[in-house]
């Protein structure tokens, strides 16, 4: 049984001008102790996905999944007070921009403390000294004097510390990462992956990783699941899908990376992704990929077996096989 | 070789800062004592962390800020502050939000036709309107986005528009700073196309500014590594990628995630973050965090030495 298991997960959001599916029939499973990659450019669905399953999406959203089960247990099916048990405690999440996440009304050390005494109900001393050793953890220089700055008094790299320390503060088996590195530079980028990885392989937990960035991707994940528009396009191990993507979006994407590029023009990928209005029919991709035809315009394609990546693609056999050129 | 549209030397730009009542004023050191040429059609890149100054130094050259010290000089003339009006239209710069940087309540055509009406108070309106016309054709939006508004347009298109608005006075310095950093791969790789053809066709001088370090290694021809306000390597790209020789430029190079997950990871991890640029240390910069560091590092900052591959240490690498 994996840790975390999505099945068919959609996500509508009601807006002034109707119903806007931001997450289409997503799947998603992750084992203990496994790191996975969901990429995809902006507007791919891919935060709403996991913030959907953290619960924390406006009460605009309509979510249903089949399944949405954590440890077996069905995260739709129970009150949402048994779900806050969960939440922050078994299943931690660390948010994009540290800046704006953390509150900059308290210390740090206050906001970290507060994790500690509403899941695990330890005492003033006990909760001081965790929230030092934590500090200490995601290697926070001097931690003691550390806990009673402000966020604004703290660089970027340093306050992505503290939330990562928040988010693991509880041991959670489920650790989920939205876009951890993005907004830091690539020196304090490479420290906090490392630190991420230790603490994945020191404690065992699963670990979801939210990037655009195909690059951190290449480097840190186990396996890979690309979406697009909503809907998940395909997924593989990180060495396959890089030496054998299957879907026409990814291989458009990895040639569009510069440094793939052979010559002064790069290939790109023309147009945009569909928004709220411009929805295709047939396949989301269809309006901007070069194989599509008319069968990909009028009818949605299903996704193939994991031997072909599970791309969601009409022609993926034949796009292989080379008779679409 | 022809002769640069834009020197700069020892070009420098401090900001005092106010202490709180009891403490003095502090000296921030942006931007201290940086040289380089730009070459018409060439393409400078300028790397390194946030708060190295690559930011200050985008605002000195483009005349929006006065360097401390240094001289900047553009198409041959010597910039003073009494000559900025005017050679403002020779370097106009795109900016790296496409969100913030245009105005929501302007139509693409008057976005574009506003440096017009300043700096050509004679043209005639209509003249002004063909003139933006040609412009959007020109970055690939099409005729019916003239009388759209901003919120109207994608991340991409927008910075198209703000790329059209800096070419409407034709000038022969294009700054970028961070142009495609808030775009996605598939929208970035427009946009990085679309400014390689424009430098072919109007032979535009880029002074590109980022920290994305595989768009660098495709898209400049030179590259400035800075550190804390000093440049602490000035290569041609091809021999700064090969085997660069600052210790910091190789750190930068090895954290750079690649997209490739068999290459051999050999990352150099830098401990700790910049110090504060109000309390710059007195030796290298860098010497805190750097791996070969000695005593003699941290007593007086080294120059940059070299002939066409520069660099500004004590233990360069080979």
């Amino acid at each position: 049984m994996s840790l975390l298991d999505i099945r068919n997960l959609t996500v509508e959001f009601a807006t002034a001008s109707g119903k806007f599916r931001a997450v289409d029939g997503v799947d998603l499973s992750v084992d203990k102790g496994e790191l996975m990659a969901i990429v995809g450019e902006s507007g791919s669905g891919k935060s709403v996905s996991m913030l959907a399953l953290m619960g924390l999406l406006p009460w605009t959203a309509t979510i249903t999944a089949d399944q949405l089960s954590f440890e077996g247990i069905d995260l739709t099916k129970i009150s949402a007070r048994d779900r806050r048990k969960i939440i922050g405690k078994d299943i931690a999440m660390i948010f994009q921009e540290p800046m704006s996440s953390l509150n900059p009304c308290f210390t740090v050390g206050f906001q970290i403390k507060e994790a500690l005494r509403i899941h695990l109900g330890l005492n003033r001393k006990e909760r001081h000294e965790r929230a030092i050793e934590l500090f200490d953890q995601v290697g926070i220089p001097a931690p003691e004097s550390r806990l009673n700055t402000f966020p604004h008094q703290m660089s970027g790299g340093m306050n992505q510390r503290v939330m990562i320390a928040m988010a693991i503060a509880c041991k959670p088996k489920l650790l989920i990462a939205d876009e951890p590195t993005t907004a830091l530079d690539v020196t304090i980028q490479a420290q906090i992956l490392d630190l991420l990885l230790r603490l994945r392989d020191e404690q065992g937990m699963g670990l979801v990783l939210i990037t655009h960035d195909m690059g951190v991707v290449a480097e840190t994940a186990e396996r890979v699941q690309v979406q697009y528009a909503g809907q998940k396009v395909e997924e593989q191990p990180v060495k396959d899908l890089f030496r054998t993507p299957r879907h026409p979006y990814t291989v458009a994407l990895l040639n569009a990376l510069p440094e793939r590029a052979t010559s002064k023009l790069l290939p790109t990928i023309p147009g945009v992704v569909p928004g709220q209005f411009d929805r295709p029919k047939g396949c989301l991709f269809s309006p901007r990929c070069q194989y599509a035809d008319d069968l990909c315009r009028s009818l949605p394609p299903t996704p193939h077996s994991a031997e072909f990546g599970k791309a969601r693609c009409h022609y993926v056999e034949k796009i292989i096989a080379g008779e679409l050129a | 070789m022809t002769a640069p549209i834009v020197q700069a030397s020892a070009l420098a730009r401090f900001y005092t800062v106010k202490g709180g009542l009891l403490s003095k004023p502090a000296t921030v050191k942006a931007l201290s004592g940086v040289d380089f040429d730009l070459q018409p059609g060439k393409t400078l890149a300028i790397v390194g962390e946030s708060g190295c100054g690559k930011s200050t130094l985008a605002r000195v050259v483009t005349m929006i800020e006065e360097p401390t010290s240094g001289s900047l000089t553009i198409d041959g003339v010597d910039i003073t502050p009494s000559k900025w009006a005017q050679m403002r239209e020779t370097v106009q710069i795109v900016f790296q939000d496409p969100y913030g940087s245009l105005n929501p309540r302007q139509r693409i055509g008057q976005i574009l036709q506003e440096p017009l009406i300043i700096n050509r108070p004679d043209m005639s309106a209509a003249d002004r309107e063909a003139r933006a016309r040609e412009m959007i054709d020109l970055v690939g939006l099409r005729p019916e986005h003239y009388d759209r508004y901003p919120h109207m347009f994608s991340g991409g298109q927008r910075q198209r528009i703000a790329i059209a608005r800096a070419l409407m006075l034709n000038p022969k310095v294009l700054v970028l700073d961070e142009p495609v950093s808030a775009l996605d791969v598939s929208i970035q790789s427009q946009i990085l196309n679309l400014l390689v053809e424009l430098q072919e066709r109007l032979n535009l001088a880029y002074l590109f500014i980022s920290h994305d370090l595989s768009v660098v290694k495709h898209f400049a021809d030179d590259v400035i590594v800075m550190y804390l306000g000093r440049a602490v390597e000035k290569a041609p790209k091809e021999m700064l990628f090969a085997a660069p020789r600052h210790p910091y430029s190789k750190a930068l190079l090895s954290t750079t995630p690649r997209a490739d997950p068999e290459a051999k990871k050999d990352r150099i991890k830098l401990e700790g973050e910049l110090p504060s640029p109000m309390n710059i240390p007195k030796g290298c910069a860098f010497a805190q965090r750097c791996w070969l560091a000695t005593e003699e590092c941290r007593t007086a900052p080294p120059d940059l030495s070299g002939d066409t591959h520069q660099v500004a240490c004590l233990h360069p690498l080979d």
